[in-house]
């Protein structure tokens, strides 16, 4: 079984900033990540409002970045998935991956959140054919095509305003008759001449043959249905939590999140969360990198306050 | 360590439909953050198959015509393709082991 000091459970914005500062720490540190380094933000196209990028900056570049800035110290970012995370008995922590096991004395689980589905006919099968939950990703494959993004929030206004790069046509479909998003997006959404705003109205179900050709959508005031013929759907309507590792763990929030105190603390000692996956009321990448960092100075004060038991390794 | 090579539309029937190998095609484009994350999965899983299965990258980019012919809408797409028949489609970025998994089955 291999030991490290800290371990952090997911390689986003909030875990590869604890990892800087847990390595600068001199704590052997490891980063889990079942995919890629950089989480939500490796498949933004442009990140605009993260300080000292004026111009902005590619997502999955800002990722790499990060990650080389954690590795530098010493981290190790090791790509697999941790399937099971517990409370070892002499104190710490053991961890199970689909490759190995491994005990950490603290444990900082920044597993952030996953994209929400629609949960209406036609969407699991019609994934990769026209269903998208990346417009960075799939939008030049609806190049003059009319398509919809399904959502209200800054995601969907983010999304939308790049697919008209490519798109004949965007509908946003928002089940309110206001939008969450930022000013700034909506602002510029309002005012692009490829964007139009179907209100008050959700999609019961998506339809075609070999790829997607028209929706259902219905109208929650007048509960009138109608058919639109799409090319595309993308859908960003919210995240849902990954604390599967945290269930029975640690307490949650109605809506599935950590909670913890402003040190990122959980009610088990030695066990921080960090970023999308804590109660919190911002959701952004500065805000995740600002957590991970409190979270690491307190596991390095918990490390501290607890020195090794030789005898438990 | 070889490099996983790049196919094109006019090279596409010669390395991956005649080849006497399976072949894992991963379509892909330089502006799609998923895709520069798998490359280097992709990579790996190329070294652990290496002589078994034939590793290949197309740029949906600058090859229209294949990606449209097995409609592609998303990417990162894999296609795995053995004996000239599309054996297996892997549309997203899975985890590593997931994709192991879904090459085994279509080697079977």
């Amino acid at each position: 079984m291999k030991t490290l000091d800290i371990a952090i459970i997911g390689g986003g914005g909030a875990g590869l900033t604890a990892a800087i500062y847990a390595s600068r720490g001199m704590r052997k540190t490891a980063v889990f990540e079942r995919l890629g380094a950089g989480g939500q933000i490796a498949t933004t196209d442009v990140v605009e409002n993260f300080p000292g990028f004026p111009e902005g900056i590619n997502g999955f570049d800002l990722a790499q970045l990060l990650q080389r800035q954690a590795e530098k110290f010493g981290a190790k970012v090791i790509q697999e998935s941790v399937t099971s995370l517990s409370p070892a008995e002499h104190g710490g922590f053991v961890l199970e991956t689909e490759a190995g096991a491994y005990t950490a004395r603290a444990v900082v689980v920044t597993a952030g959140a996953d994209y929400n589905h629609l949960g209406v006919p036609g969407e699991a099968e019609f994934v990769g054919k026209g269903v998208s939950y990346c417009a960075t990703c799939d939008g030049a494959f609806f190049k003059d095509q009319d398509v919809i993004v399904v959502g209200g929030g800054d995601a969907a206004l983010d999304e939308a305003e790049f697919l008209t790069r490519y798109v004949k046509s965007v509908r946003i479909v928002h089940r309110r008759h206001e939008l969450r998003a930022s000013a700034i997006n909506q602002q510029r959404a309002f005012s692009n001449p490829k964007i139009r705003f179907d209100w008050d109205t959700v999609v019961e179900r998506i339809e075609g043959s070999s790829s997607v050709e028209r929706v259902l959508l219905r109208n929650l005031v007048t509960g009138e249905t109608r058919e639109q013929p799409v090319g595309g759907v993308f859908v960003f309507i919210g995240q849902a939590p990954n604390n599967g590792l945290l269930n029975g763990l640690v307490a949650l929030d109605a809506g599935g999140h950590a909670i913890v105190d402003l040190e990122m603390k959980t009610s088990v000692p030695g066990l921080f969360v960090a970023g999308d996956l804590r109660t919190k009321a911002a959701r952004q990448l500065i805000s995740a990198c600002g957590d991970g960092a409190t979270a690491a100075i307190a596991a390095e004060h918990y490390l501290a306050a607890h020195p090794a038991n030789t005898s438990a390794k | 360590m070889a490099e996983v090579r790049e196919v094109t539309d006019a090279t596409f029937d010669s390395d991956v439909v005649k080849n006497d190998l399976p072949t894992l095609v991963d379509f892909w484009a330089p502006w799609c953050g998923p895709c520069r994350m798998v490359a280097p999965v992709v990579q790996e899983l190329s070294e652990d198959y290496a002589g078994k299965v034939n590793f290949v990258k197309m740029n949906t980019d600058e090859n229209p015509q294949v990606p449209t012919k097995f409609g592609i809408r998303s990417i990162p797409t894999l296609m795995i393709f053995r004996g000239g028949e599309l054996k297996g489609t892997i549309v997203g970025f899975r985890p590593k082991s997931d994709l192991k998994k879904r090459i085994d089955e279509a080697l079977v």
